[in-house]
């Protein structure tokens, strides 16, 4: 990926993936420079940006400066201003269900990446509930792609792994189990998980599979 | 009751807000002797504190500061990758599903010190089920991990320098296992009351 227009065509996509309508990643990077890639219908994007709403959305002003994953029905709408921009953006195509994730980046860099969909509160309880770690973990991974785009490069210097992290994954290469792993490297398996998050986070890695297919290709593992 | 507030809300909880960051001075300046900043008004702040952290907050019986605890996230500045990576072999832990934890302080006029010390860890619990993080990360000395084993929630050991009373550690608790029932019953709070913390919006 090394556009901002693949960064748009992998957000699109990431609705047939969840089967949702909407999903919005915003940044705001250190120098104040807005970016966003988003499935809200053009319209209502230039409104929004015409009629300055980023001052009295909810979810702007309710996530700036936070860092835990909030539903939307937890913000603050009661104000007649926001009461009606709520109205206008359900009227433009947004769903009334949505769930933002804010990311703090380095050097102040600030982003917000959302799910939006149109159902009743049951149904997206479920839908938040079972996937909040997966769209957190989206959520972080868009934002380094984004900054990795903007700084003009294809990756960043990617972060060394730890000797524990590449014995996780050469361990976890060879075909062991967690428990085997976590045993062999005489840690508990809660520990091993965190290895491997970490070092799954570093190498921009989907999964586990992934980061161990990625450390090898690397030259960072060999088994 | 217990509090959660970011470092821009403080100001609501004038009381709070100052009795924290005066115990704070009293517990690592004057009791431990780190080597902290104290300003003339015998409050301890550090740039963490100007990163808007999240703030845990248990108030004492008379409804002032009774302990609290601070968390960022690690994908941004944190104490274990910038001060202590040493002790984990100098491997930087960044995830968004993973918090640290720091200045744990209780203050020395709580009357249940022991039982201020279980709210907050099962008010930490609770958060960090609630939004889904894997671990909480600290730094710790020697008597706080044994605090932390009379609890009933010991971390995972990462990584350790010095020995004895003069060891720190760095350390991993993992929420998805957080005794809830156990710390709820060493903090004398029924779960259903715990589930009802008011987490921040």
């Amino acid at each position: 990926m090394k556009t901002f227009d693949d960064f748009q065509r992998l957000v699109e996509s990431l609705r047939g993936i969840f089967q949702v309508e909407h999903f919005i990643y915003h940044s705001v990077n250190s120098a104040g420079e807005p970016y966003a890639a988003l499935t809200y219908a053009p319209e209502w994007v230039d409104y929004y940006l015409e009629r300055d709403f980023g001052r009295i959305d909810p979810v702007v002003l309710g996530c700036f400066q936070r860092f835990h994953p909030v539903d939307w029905k937890c913000l603050d709408w009661t104000g007649r201003a926001a009461r009606e921009f709520l109205k206008e953006a359900i009227d433009a195509g947004v769903g009334n269900q949505g769930f933002s994730i804010p990311i703090r980046g380095p050097n102040g860099q600030f982003a917000l990446f959302t799910v939006n969909d149109t159902c009743r509160d049951g149904a997206w309880k479920r839908f938040t509930e079972t996937h909040v770690r997966d769209l957190i973990l989206i959520a972080h991974y868009l934002n380094q792609k984004a900054l990795e785009i903007e700084r003009g490069t294809d990756k960043i210097a990617s972060q060394k792994l730890s000797p524990r992290e590449l014995d996780a994954l050469t361990l976890l290469g060879m075909g062991q189990s967690r428990a085997k792993a976590a045993e062999n490297l005489s840690i508990s398996e809660h520990t091993l998980r965190v290895y491997i998050e970490s070092a799954r986070f570093k190498l921009g890695a989907a999964n586990t599979t992934h980061a161990v297919a990625l450390a090898m290709a690397r030259g960072k593992i060999i088994l | 009751m217990i509090y959660y507030i970011y470092g821009d809300e403080l100001d609501d909880f004038p009381d709070l807000r100052d009795g924290m960051f005066r115990d704070r001075a009293r517990q690592f300046k004057e009791r431990l002797g780190w080597s902290v900043e104290v300003d003339a008004l015998g409050c301890e702040h550090d740039e963490y504190d100007a990163l808007n952290p999240l703030y845990i907050i248990a108030p004492s019986t008379d409804g002032g500061h009774g302990g609290s605890m601070r968390f960022l996230p690690t994908t941004g500045p944190v104490m274990v990758n910038e001060h202590f990576s040493h002790l984990n072999n100098d491997v930087k832990l960044v995830s968004p599903l993973v918090w640290e934890c720091t200045r744990f302080c209780l203050s020395p006029q709580d009357h249940v010190p022991k039982r201020t010390a279980a709210r907050l860890m099962l008010a930490a619990a609770v958060m960090g089920q609630r939004f889904r993080l894997s671990h909480a990360v600290g730094v710790f000395d020697a008597p706080m991990q044994r605090v932390y084993r009379a609890l009933g929630w010991a971390p995972d050991i990462l990584g350790r320098s010095g020995v004895g009373r003069d060891a720190i550690s760095v350390g991993l608790w993992a929420f998805d296992n957080a005794p809830l029932s156990r710390l709820g019953s060493r903090a004398e709070v029924p779960l259903s009351v715990a589930e009802c913390w008011r987490i921040p919006r």
